[in-house]
């Protein structure tokens, strides 16, 4: 069995299916790069993978572990897929060492003091903002939020990261620093599952895209060969509409 | 017939302890369960969302001077037991307090974006701890004006114990004037005395809202 399997998942907000049988697999240290136009369902499928929303068919696997089950403890999986979100959603009130530190001092994985500090160096280190420590958040330009709440993401240990079109609400000039840690991470061998307009990004790090259209994935692929030779019509539509 | 001395003030002065003594008893039962009402009002519990609505609903549309006489006058009526003027107040003032500072606190606490709670839950917290270190310490900033300006109105409505008899600063400027036959100068008093106390709450209060906006 695959470290993620997504079997048929179907979604729906009322009356409206987003997801309509979504089959994926990832292997663990896969860079998994979700693509498609707005709607498609990307967003969704990312959210239904760490079991903010709830699924209405099929079942989502993440180590064998069910994330849709009432048996499943979700904080305790949650500790194991971190996600970061298009907004960053940092703690507007806490420093940047206290955003960091949170988690694992409530989850008592870190000691309060010296060890919390420790860690949030280390993992500040890991996207170049270590002298950002006792800073808030508004003192931060997006590109170093997003960073930071990356960083927040890693001091869980995660197993797997799930990335929420993280540079979307960005200036363009800030993308790139983001993305340079992003990619740092798969050199690492981070299992990473991303939703991204960032084709470059997409075609130069992913080991693998998934195409959504309407609901489905629609085509599936080594990055190469998908953007090279795209199957359908509608791929071939959407990567000449984001040239 | 004697005139209004400066001991007349003094007994005014003397009676601010009742409105003080109100106006804690108020914050201290009703602080705690409004934020129970805040708590209930914004859970996902259906039936403690209706239990607090209702209740919120009843307060809200019950003017606060005929819940006074209810727990004062009705009472004994409706339950044959005498309850003791400051036991009747003390309960009308809990309640009410309970309700509005519950409403405020419950804006506050949904004033705080969605994304924040989903980010905590997202790290592994759970609902309390997120409520707590995350939504509660934003949710008071947002709410910490309009829970001072509820603090001037409760302290102006602790007036309305005088009609069920309880000497605090508004019995006591109608007592000082029907002895003293000098009403104009014995509500300007008591109105002077109220100033004094809410001015500086009015101002603190303003001063943070100005200052809370800039954190913003």
């Amino acid at each position: 069995m695959s470290f993620v399997d997504i079997r048929n998942v179907r979604k729906s907000f009322g009356d409206t299916e987003v997801l309509k049988g979504v089959t994926i697999n990832v292997e663990k240290g896969e860079i998994v790069t979700i693509i498609g136009r707005s709607g498609s369902g990307k967003s969704t499928l990312l959210r239904c993978i760490n079991g903010l929303e709830a699924i209405n068919d099929g079942e989502i696997r993440i180590n064998g572990e069910l994330v849709h089950d009432k048996a499943t403890d979700l904080r305790h999986l949650r500790e194991k897929v971190g996600i970061v979100f298009q907004q960053f959603n940092l703690f507007p009130h806490m420093t940047v060492e206290r955003n960091i530190t949170l988690a694992p001092t409530l989850t008592k994985r870190v000691q309060k003091g010296e060890a919390a500090r420790k860690l949030a160096l280390d993992v500040l280190s890991r996207v170049g903002l270590e002298q950002k420590i006792d800073a808030y958040p508004e003192q931060l330009s997006g590109g170093q939020q997003q960073r930071v709440a990356i960083a927040r993401c890693l001091a869980m240990g995660p197993e797997l990261m799930l990335f929420d079109e993280v540079t979307s609400a960005l200036d363009p000039e800030l993308v790139g620093e983001v993305l340079k840690v992003m990619e740092d991470l798969a050199r690492q061998g981070m299992t990473m599952i991303l939703v991204t307009h960032e084709m470059n990004f997409a075609r130069n790090v992913a080991s693998k895209i998934v195409f959504m259209h309407a609901g489905k994935v629609h085509e599936q692929g080594a990055p190469a060969e998908l953007f090279a030779n795209p199957a359908t019509s509608e791929l071939k539509n959407f990567i000449s509409s984001t040239k | 017939m004697r005139g209004f001395t400066f001991s007349d003030f003094l007994t005014m002065l003397w009676a601010v302890q009742w409105t003080a003594t109100l106006v804690l008893i108020a914050l201290a039962l009703g602080g705690p369960l409004g934020l129970a009402m805040a708590m209930m009002r914004s859970s996902r519990n259906v039936v403690l969302n209706v239990i607090a609505l209702v209740i919120l609903q009843i307060v809200q549309g019950v003017p606060l001077l005929g819940m006074l006489m209810f727990f004062y006058f009705g009472m004994p009526v409706f339950l044959g037991i005498q309850v003791p003027a400051l036991v009747s107040v003390s309960v009308a003032f809990t309640i009410f307090t309970a309700a509005f500072l519950g409403e405020i606190w419950r804006g506050g606490i949904q004033a705080v974006h969605v994304n924040q709670s989903e980010a905590a839950a997202c790290l592994g917290l759970t609902r309390w701890q997120g409520f707590r270190h995350v939504i509660a310490p934003q949710a008071f900033k947002i709410a910490l004006p309009s829970t001072v300006n509820f603090l001037v109105q409760l302290i102006k409505n602790t007036s309305l114990a005088s009609i069920v008899g309880l000497v605090e600063l508004a019995r006591a400027g109608q007592l000082a004037s029907a002895a003293t036959f000098a009403p104009l100068t014995a509500y300007a008093c008591v109105a002077a005395i109220y100033f004094a106390i809410c001015f500086p709450l009015t101002q603190w209060s303003r001063s943070l809202e100005k200052k809370l906006h800039v954190v913003r």
